[in-house]
């Protein structure tokens, strides 16, 4: 139960970094190290080298604009989650970082970390896939922009190469007329969830559906994004979006939980959520 | 020979120096190489709540932080909770008045983000508690006197004995 050895570097500008990774492309990056760190010492994983980034400058941001929510690659959950500005701006980030973990955790660990580790059943990569956000990845070659829906690509792997470091990740603002909500099943609150689901309703200005999302997590490898809005028809018939993501995905079993009871639970949540985004939706309309 | 690194930090007020490997986790540093064995290492995979510190101010997981990580940083343990006439605080109080502890072995890591949680939310709701103590686990009380614990703990700061 203790890390094995590994080369550490712990630089003070994003360059430093940048051209640390460069020297070391096999190297992992230190953030949080909530997860990280856990696989250490579990000795799951040994990478020759850490590259610490806490102590790099400029990395601690979490900036609210009208676009939209952008998290730099230091800011901590706890940060995040009682931030009133990205709240006011995206409030579904909030609402599902209430999820992940537990306090004590989120203190620690980061909302880019929990991107890059892209574990299936975790919170953020399913709120950053249902909003279609994006993270910016830096290396000593330069920087891109990568598509939430590229960004995944299988349990624990991103598409981030070597030597390149997650930034920020940007969480596009609601438009009007928009409501969110998350909603998962654990066995104990701040576990891994058996399934979840983050959705999101927009409003015409006649008030019927014009867009309905539902992100999940913990149903297959990589965060599943279903577009809900024609089986819930125009009036919202959130049961009939419900059966229609019910056929639409094919859960994983493990050890938790098996394929049905998956579906079965994601069917149940993605109508309560969506059920609770289009109220939230019909209230900042103003009805 | 593992590549050592020098570790400078503040621990219950008190700076601390310390030669290290870089995979030397904080609560190690503070058991092994500081001798204070206050903290307690339970699942060391960041499950069990037992070595939760005060991170300048803020609780965290010592068996999820390396110690190289921690340098320069403030770092608050059981130790250094009392009052430095070694009158126990508030919250040290109130878990012994109302029994919030049997064996102990959790106690650490209960006091430590129970601190912190007070600090934050005086006066917490039962939810809040629950919400609050949910990352640390207790084998024998079955939870109901630790909650009471952080209700009279809110009392006693509120009184100003804290």
């Amino acid at each position: 139960m203790k890390p094995p050895p590994f080369g550490y570097r712990a630089p003070r500008t994003l360059d430093e970094a940048l051209d640390a990774l460069a020297a070391v492309p096999s190297g992992k990056v230190l953030a949080g190290g909530q997860s990280l760190i856990p696989l250490l010492n579990m000795r799951l994983a040994a990478p020759s080298h850490l590259v610490d980034i806490n102590r790099v400058a400029g990395l601690d941001t979490v900036h609210a604009g009208d676009e939209g929510v952008r998290v730099g690659a230091l800011a901590r959950h706890a940060r995040v989650e009682r931030s009133p500005e990205a709240a006011a701006i995206q409030p579904l980030l909030g609402r599902a970082l209430r999820h992940v973990a537990h306090p004590v955790i989120r203190n620690r660990g980061t909302v880019v970390g929990s991107l890059a580790h892209a574990d299936p059943a975790g919170e953020m990569p399913a709120v950053l896939a249902v909003l279609g956000g994006t993270v910016e990845a830096a290396s000593a070659r330069g920087r891109r922009t990568i598509p939430a829906a590229e960004f995944f690509r299988g349990p624990l792997e991103s598409a981030l190469e070597p030597g390149e470091l997650a930034v920020s990740a940007f969480f596009p603002a609601a438009p009007p007329r928009t409501g969110t909500a998350f909603a998962e099943t654990a066995r104990r609150h701040g576990d891994y969830a058996l399934a979840g689901v983050a959705a999101v309703v927009t409003l015409d200005e006649d008030l019927r559906v014009s867009a309905a999302r539902a992100g999940y997590l913990g149903i297959c490898g990589v965060p599943l994004v279903l577009d809900l809005a024609g089986a819930a028809g125009p009036a919202g018939d959130w049961a009939a979006a419900a059966a229609h993501a019910r056929d639409s995905m094919d859960p994983e079993p493990d050890i938790h939980a098996g394929a049905e009871y998956r579906r079965h639970l994601a069917g149940v949540l993605t109508e309560r959520t969506l059920s609770i985004a289009a109220a939230e939706a019909l209230r900042r309309a103003g009805v | 020979m593992e590549e050592c690194f020098e570790v400078a930090l503040t621990v219950n007020g008190i700076p601390r120096t310390a030669s290290v490997p870089a995979r030397r986790l904080l609560s190690d540093l503070l058991r092994h190489d500081l001798g204070l064995t206050g903290t307690h290492v339970g699942c060391e995979h960041g499950v069990c709540g037992c070595c939760t510190v005060l991170l300048d101010g803020e609780p965290v997981r010592s068996c999820l932080m390396f110690a190289v990580t921690a340098a320069g940083h403030e770092i608050t343990t059981v130790e250094g909770l009392a009052a430095e006439d070694g009158t126990p605080s508030a919250v040290q109080r109130a878990f012994r008045e109302c029994h919030g502890l049997q064996c102990g072995f959790c106690t650490p890591g209960f006091l430590c983000t129970v601190t912190a949680l007070l600090r934050e939310t005086p006066r917490p709701t039962d939810d809040q508690v629950l919400e609050g103590i949910s990352g640390n686990l207790c084998r024998c009380t079955g939870y109901q006197n630790i909650v009471k614990s952080v209700h009279r703990a809110a009392e006693l700061l509120q009184e100003g004995e804290g």
